[in-house]
């Protein structure tokens, strides 16, 4: 806890996209995907400018396209299932490569590929250029339920102290010389799990008794209130509204 | 399980989206009740527990490994409110953060991940609780019974979910099949480390487990009278877990320390082991030929819906462009049929035989682990 708490999700910046209140992005960022979602899947070229899109605005957030990419990676295991997906859909096959392909699963593929990358590029968008408490006040800000942000913002200051905490414990059982290699060994990570649960429950309540006594009745205190002008919003809403633009043309045209 | 963008279409998403924030606020409400105003703190710190914990691999066979999901877990642990919530949060920062999880199919998600698993988990406990004697290894089998059904149940519902609004053009059979039968084999895994984890915490904090409340106070009463002339403070101690649900915040300073001595307080008689072990087996093969049950079960009355429809369908298809998406279904459906009704019944097979090979052996693990914690500790 003693390190600082911008987290590493967060990229340190000075642009325009940066300096946005947190609920204009996140509000525009959900509309974009929404936006990208009900797009019709046969307009190839509405997704080709939904990423120029973004890439316009990770060039306004100055955020290299090497980092953006590196992030998507998270992305593989959807990958892996819509690269199965012209095998195992119906319809008319198509010969391609020399396999039997199914045309409506090379379509679907396609869709759940263009559309989950658009929308996991414009998540990390937002986080990166977004610093988490930030976030968590824009939350509130958009009337998510002040508890709800509440147990989030714990969440978020104590994951990282849970988390190595648990590698600590993996540090420890490895420098026993333990290696989980099989189901014989499910009982000793359960344990570990069973331990971890006891600490993080246990430090709860150490918190909860130490807010108590700093006069905690329920709520949190709202320091810094974000507000935003008109012209912030204007600038958030250039995203989904030009998003919004294309994705009619697309249901437009055939 | 972590549904991306696009994968289901939009109207879904807004209605699962209702769904689910509907849920979070009737957990809202119901935290309240199982954490009084400790709520915040401690649930966000269960959720942070959450988080961690899937990230522990475990190893399942021949260098795959699959990761905890959590819902039986938090469930079981702090309450099916708290639960919910915790799960939702956990699934919400995904989702917002590491972009694990599409924004807009974040109602899909918690849905599915969140609401089925931990309502069904936490019912399941509940039932096997009620109908099991009172003691502390019937909340381990109940949890291992809960986390066992309670990931196929997810995946029940994503399958449901994906049959009102998928965007791929996949035969729901086929769907079914193979998100059934993967998440069989998952469920096993999870049922075994949640019923682990669910005992190593019910043997040294009893009173932290929200689901063995009503359990554990019993036996440690009856264990503590022959003791009580010696020590007069062990009737007090065996009610610090009852005392618990009251709502001040000194009860959870005072039973703190009253958790810590128990073990050692409490030798268990030694011919309980032995025969619970057994009995443990059995409930474990009871619980594999449950699954087995719903799982062939679904299995044949997915196709009957399927059949249906493609009979439907079958008249009428080849006007507008749109319509030729259904019409293989009305072609391929026989074929498909049998395919699913196949590959559905040898996913249950599978299921049982590796529920049943995992059980067993995750039990005689269970049982040396705690034969040797019970001689350590007398």
């Amino acid at each position: 806890m003693g390190a600082g708490h911008a987290h590493k999700l967060y990229r340190e910046g000075r642009s325009p996209v940066h300096a946005l209140p947190p609920h204009c992005k996140i509000a525009a960022v959900f509309c974009f995907v929404l936006v990208v979602v009900s797009t019709p899947r046969e307009a190839v070229w509405a997704f080709g400018a939904y990423a120029a899109l973004l890439a316009g605005v990770a060039a306004a957030a100055r955020i290299p396209a090497g980092y953006v990419l590196r992030r998507l990676l998270i992305e593989v295991p959807f990958v892996a299932f819509a690269v199965l997906m012209p095998f195992v859909a119906e319809g008319p096959r198509v010969e391609a490569l020399g396999m039997s392909l199914s045309a409506s699963g090379l379509w679907s593929a396609w869709n759940i590929l263009a559309k989950g990358t658009l929308g996991v590029a414009a998540s990390v968008l937002l986080a990166s250029t977004t610093e988490l408490r930030a976030l968590l006040l824009g939350l509130q800000r958009l009337r998510m339920p002040s508890l709800l942000v509440q147990i989030a913002s714990f969440m978020i200051r104590y994951g990282d102290v849970i988390s190595d905490e648990m590698r600590r414990m993996r540090i420890a059982r490895q420098s026993r010389g333990f290696e989980a290699r099989g189901v014989r060994h499910w009982g000793v990570l359960a344990s570990s799990a069973g331990a971890l649960f006891i600490r993080s429950y246990e430090r709860g309540e150490r918190v909860h008794l130490a807010m108590v006594s700093r006069g905690y009745t329920g709520t949190m205190p709202v320091i810094d209130d974000v507000t935003a002008s008109r012209t912030q919003w204007a600038h958030a809403a250039a995203l989904p509204l030009t998003a919004l633009a294309v994705c009619l043309t697309g249901w437009m045209l055939p | 399980m972590h549904v991306p963008d696009g994968f289901i279409d939009a109207p879904v998403s807004v209605v699962t989206g209702v769904v689910a924030a509907g849920a979070v606020a009737v957990s809202l409400r119901g935290a309240r009740r199982e954490l009084d105003e400790r709520t915040a703190p401690l649930a966000g710190l269960v959720a942070a527990f959450i988080f961690a914990v899937q990230m522990l691999n475990f190893p399942v066979a021949a260098g795959t490994s699959g990761h905890l999901l959590g819902g039986a877990l938090a469930a079981i642990l702090v309450g099916p409110y708290t639960g919910v919530l915790c799960v939702s949060v956990v699934l919400l920062m995904q989702g917002v953060l590491f972009a694990d999880g599409g924004l807009t199919a974040l109602g899909v998600n918690i849905t599915d991940m969140a609401l089925v698993t931990t309502v069904v988990a936490y019912a399941l406990f509940r039932g096997v609780v009620k109908l099991a004697p009172h003691r502390r290894r019937t909340v381990t089998v109940a949890s291992f019974v809960a986390a066992l059904i309670s990931v196929p149940a997810a995946a029940v519902a994503f399958t449901a979910i994906y049959a009102l609004g998928g965007t791929a053009d996949v035969a729901i059979g086929k769907v079914f099949a193979a998100m059934v039968g993967v998440h069989v084999l998952i469920g096993a895994g999870e049922a075994a480390i949640t019923a682990l984890t669910v005992g190593a915490v019910v043997a040294v904090r009893p009173d932290l487990v929200y689901g063995a409340r009503g359990v554990t106070a019993r036996p440690l009463e009856i264990r503590s009278s022959p003791l009580a002339p010696a020590a007069p403070g062990a009737v007090a101690r065996a009610e610090g877990p009852a005392a618990e649900a009251a709502p001040a915040t000194a009860t959870s300073e005072a039973s703190e320390p009253a958790g810590a001595p128990e073990p050692a307080g409490t030798p268990e008689p030694a011919a309980a082991p032995r025969r619970s072990a057994r009995r443990v087996w059995w409930a474990g093969l009871a619980a594999a030929l449950l699954c087995a049950g719903v799982v062939s079960f679904y299995a044949s009355a997915s196709p009957d819906g399927l059949e249906k429809v493609a009979h439907d369908k079958g008249i009428d298809q080849n006007e507008e462009d749109h319509a030729a998406k259904d019409s293989p279904l009305a072609d391929y459906g026989v074929k498909d049929i049998t395919d699913a009704r196949l590959s559905g019944g040898l996913a249950g097979v599978i299921g049982v035989g590796a529920t049943l090979a995992v059980g067993s052996g995750v039990f005689i693990v269970v049982r040396r682990r705690r034969a040797t914690a019970e001689s350590e500790r007398s």
